[in-house]
This record gives C-alpha cells, sequence and structure tokens, in this order.
C-alpha cells in the first residue's frame, strides 16, 4: 500500500510538471498538449470504441507474433547451445540479425508479403526469434553442469533430460531472455505499424501515425501512453508471475528482511 | 585376474572392479595423467574411502566407477557387467549440493523415484518420505533449496541418492564444504545408514580422520600420475567416534603416508 501511494504521488507530481510547463506558455498548445486534453482524447477514444478496437488489433499480431518467435527460438537456441556446428551457423546468423534493427525489415516485408497481416507477423517474428536463440542458448550453456551429472546418474537421459533439467534449470535466462524478445517484439509492431498501413486491421501504431498526420498531439500522447501502460500490465501479468517464483525457488532478489 | 592388494580377498562378490584404468586429461596448455593403470575391487557392502592429495585422480576414479567419464583404457565392471555409461545402480553424492532450485525438498528426493517405472504413484511419496525421516528432515519437506543449511542440504542429497535403492553410492567429497560440528554429526548419520542399509559406498575425501572414520579400506592414492600407493585396513569395531583415540593411532599412520605422497609430486 506503501508502495503504491508513493508511486500515485511519482506520477501525480510528473503530471503537476506537465500542467506547469504548459500553464507557463513557454510552448506552443499545439505542440504540448495540457494533461487535461490528453486525458479528453483518451476517454473519448475509450468510450467511441476506437481504443480498444486498435488495441486489440495490435495485441493480437503481437501474441501470436511472439508466441511463433518464442517457440521457433527457443528450439533453435537449445540446439546453438549443444552443438558446435549450429553454434557456428545458426549462432553466428542469430547474432548477426539479432544486432539489426527491426525496422529494418520492413521494406523487405512489404515487398515479400505486401500490406497483409502477414507483413505484420514476419517483422513481429524476426524481431522476436533473434534474441529468443540467443537468450535460450546463454540460459542453457550457463547452467551449472553439476545439475545434468546428477540428473544423468538418477537416470534421466534425452528428452526427460532436457525437459525436466537443462529447461529448468536455465528458467532464470530464459524468463529474462523472454523478457527481451517481448520488448524487441513490441518495438517492431511499433514500427511496422507506423510505416506500414494495412486495412486489415487498425493497432495503435497508426493512431500514432494518423495523431502526427493530423498535427493532434493530444492523440499523440495519449496513444504513447496507452502504449507505456500496456507495457508495464504485461510486465506484471505475463512475466512478474514467473520472476516471483524463481524468486522464491532460487532465494535471489531478498531485499526485505 | 590380477589381484594387486594384500587383504580381504574373501568370498563375498565383487560389487565394483575397476581394470587397468588410465586416462588422460589433454587440454591446449598441458597434458594430465589423471589415472595411471589403476585397478582396484570393491566387494559387496564393503565402505570403501579413496584418499589422496589434490591432483591424484580420486574424483576421476568415482566419475569413471559412476560412468560419467569413460576411461582411456581399462575398464570397470560392475556386478560382472561392462560400465558404459551413468545408471541408477550407482548413484552419486557431490561434493557441493547438486540439488535442483526449481524443485522443493520433496520434489528433490522425488526426481529419482520418478524415473522408476517399476513404482507406484504412492510407493514413490512414500519412499521419498522415509528417507527425509532417515535423514532427520520430515518437517523441511516442502522447504525450498535456498533456505536449508550446507549440512541440510547435504542430508537432503543423501536422501536423494538412497532414495532410488542403488546398489552402489558413490561419494565426491560431500562433506568437505561443511563446518566440523554437523560434519561429526552426518559421520553418525552415514554409518547408521550405512549399517542398516548395507549398501556399497565408495567416498572420496582428502580428510584422513574422515576416512578412517568411516571406511572398511582406505585406498591412499598419489598425483601426477595418478596412481593406487597403498591400501590400508581399518579393523576398528563401529560405530566409530571420529575423536576416539584407536581412531587417531590409525589416522597418523595413513596421514605420514599421505605426506609422503605430497612431498614426491613435489620434488619431482
Amino acid at each position: 500500500m506503501r508502495r503504491f501511494a508513493s508511486a500515485l504521488l511519482f506520477f501525480a507530481v510528473l503530471v503537476g510538471l506537465w500542467e506547469l510547463a504548459v500553464r507557463s506558455g513557454r510552448w506552443s498548445v499545439v505542440l504540448l498538449p495540457s494533461p487535461i486534453f490528453v486525458a479528453e482524447f483518451i476517454w473519448g477514444a475509450l468510450l467511441d470504441g476506437t481504443l480498444l478496437e486498435s488495441t486489440w488489433v495490435t495485441l493480437k499480431r503481437l501474441l501470436i507474433g511472439y508466441a511463433a518467435g518464442v517457440l521457433i527460438g527457443m528450439p533453435l537456441g537449445l540446439l546453438t547451445s549443444t552443438s558446435q556446428v549450429f553454434e557456428d551457423t545458426l549462432g553466428s546468423l542469430a547474432l548477426g540479425f539479432q544486432t539489426l534493427p527491426s525496422v529494418c525489415w520492413i521494406p523487405l516485408a512489404l515487398v515479400w508479403f505486401g500490406q497483409t497481416e502477414g507483413a505484420m507477423l514476419f517483422v513481429v517474428i524476426m524481431g522476436t526469434v533473434w534474441s529468443v536463440i540467443i537468450a535460450t542458448d546463454h540460459g542453457a550453456r550457463n547452467i551449472p553442469p553439476i545439475y545434468a551429472r546428477a540428473a544423468r546418474t538418477m537416470g534421466s537421459e534425452g528428452f526427460h533430460k532436457w525437459t525436466r533439467v537443462i529447461l529448468p534449470a536455465s528458467l532464470p535466462f530464459l524468463v529474462s531472455g523472454m523478457k527481451q524478445g517481448w520488448a524487441f517484439a513490441w518495438r517492431s509492431l511499433m514500427a511496422a505499424e507506423i510505416y506500414v498501413t494495412i486495412l486489415t486491421g487498425f493497432g495503435l501504431g497508426h493512431l500514432l501515425h494518423y495523431g502526427r498526420e493530423l498535427n493532434a498531439m493530444d492523440q499523440v500522447i495519449g496513444i504513447m501512453i496507452v502504449i507505456v501502460v500496456i507495457g508495464l500490465l504485461v510486465d506484471r501479468l505475463l512475466f512478474s508471475p514467473w520472476e516471483r517464483f524463481l524468486h522464491r525457488r532460487w532465494g535471489t532478489n531478498v531485499k526485505e528482511a | 585376474m590380477e589381484v594387486s592388494r594384500p587383504a580381504s580377498v574373501t568370498a563375498v562378490p565383487a560389487k565394483l572392479i575397476v581394470e587397468n584404468v588410465s586416462k588422460r586429461f589433454a587440454s591446449s596448455r598441458a597434458a594430465v595423467q589423471a589415472l595411471d593403470n589403476v585397478s582396484l575391487t570393491v566387494t559387496e557392502g564393503e565402505f570403501v574411502c579413496l584418499i589422496g592429495p589434490s591432483g591424484c585422480g580420486k574424483s576421476t576414479l568415482l566419475d569413471i566407477m559412476a560412468g560419467l567419464t569413460m576411461p582411456d583404457t581399462g575398464r570397470v565392471l560392475a556386478d560382472g557387467k561392462l560400465v558404459q555409461g551413468p545408471g541408477r545402480q550407482r548413484l552419486v553424492m557431490f561434493q557441493e549440493s547438486a540439488l535442483f532450485p526449481w524443485l522443493d525438498v520433496f520434489g528433490n528426493v522425488m526426481f529419482g523415484l520418478k524415473l522408476r517405472p517399476d513404482l507406484t504413484r504412492t510407493e514413490r511419496r512414500d519412499i521419498a518420505d522415509h528417507f527425509l525421516k532417515l535423514v532427520g528432515l520430515e518437517k523441511f519437506k516442502h522447504s525450498h533449496v535456498h533456505e536449508l543449511s550446507g549440512g541440510m542440504k547435504q542430508r537432503v542429497a543423501l536422501a536423494r541418492a538412497l532414495a532410488p535403492d542403488p546398489q552402489v553410492l558413490l561419494m565426491d567429497e560431500p562433506f568437505a564444504a561443511l563446518d566440523a560440528l554437523t560434519r561429526d554429526q552426518l559421520y553418525d548419520d552415514i554409518q547408521r545408514i550405512w549399517m542398516e542399509s548395507r549398501k556399497t559406498i565408495v567416498f572420496v575425501t582428502h580428510n584422513v580422520r574422515e576416512a578412517v572414520c568411516l571406511g572398511d579400506r582406505i585406498v591412499l592414492m598419489s598425483p601426477s600420475p595418478g596412481r593406487i600407493r597403498q591400501i590400508f585396513d581399518i579393523p576398528l569395531p563401529r560405530p566409530r567416534d571420529i575423536n576416539s583415540p584407536e581412531l587417531a593411532g590409525h589416522a597418523s599412520k595413513i596421514a605420514t603416508a599421505l605426506k609422503g605422497t605430497v612431498t614426491e609430486a613435489f620434488s619431482e
């Protein structure tokens, strides 16, 4: 409760400073709208349904692309961590592509898939899969070898060893890898939505883009806030339970006493 | 078959036979002859301690017995069968706690049991409960691994190794990281458990008193190259008290021999 109160106070002060800056009159209200206008925009967009609709369109793309990226990336990461050949080939490829900003995939995606959902998914998957491969590889490599040895003496080999020992043992790395993959997926989707207009669905990125076209700064800032809030919510809902589990089991992150 | 040791050639069947095992580790910087033509027979129900200075290959020998490492030459027979890989008839208990942090105490003890298809669910749970009780940790069944002290962790590791009912227990300096008080307590426990279960135990240590307190026989090894130097029989009655004067007498004799292997290694 205390933590919640201090967070609330912090954000209240932040919005207060913003309102003060608007009132000082140093910046044009067209460039820096009052937080009240931004709130009004968000409220209006919520009521007429555009916000929920485009949030749903965006989240759907994000979840499908992210899930595909993780499902492809995880086994490949395990593969590169165990095989020298895959490490030298696929591993280097992943490392190279991970450094490529995912916006750079958009021209290619447009030419290959046209202005379709396929292009969106492609960009999200390309943004996710490489960092998931690298995180999984890193996780599997950092497992104390004694776990695998102990498991083998107890008769755990092959598939059992991978699913019951290697994967859970690399969980701390996997979760941070998944989180990183999520951040990359989110970024690449936003880039794709801002640059690519497609007719099958109007996402948050599109709203952001048209906000700029119309010079509607309340819309631009409002959508940005929505994007940040979604990011925070996903972190709380999707990753925090895992992190709590890890901290409880591994005994890490003990700060209260 | 060659019998290189003088004592205890009896009618008791051999559980583990190590025949002319050599193992060499080569890195880009150096090559180490970890084991050089080592032969050893461990009989059923025997408690054998491997002792020697670091680098004498005692842990490597244990790994080879476990099937975790393959020898360059020579072979290991367990119950007359060639060891080609690890198997749950020969469970290993490691120096550092190799407990799995993603499982609680009970889950760790259950891990090996779940790999035995011949048991039912209830049987597995009963066995796990039994061994947790045996090591005195039944109250910590649902604790997380990181919440346990070093001694408690090794007790769980012992329960985990005993639960699947292996024929041979291989212990790699299991108490080396513990404080003296905890160790003394564990010596009593392990002797009690051994006398009840009559498992064959091979126990690696560099602590002479520990070896004398636990072992029927003590195999002294010398480093570079790793060889068996001498084998001592310890005919003391059990349970043994690590602080008893008789035990100290044996220990000082072995300590002198151990010191010899170290000074030799340095003068070479």
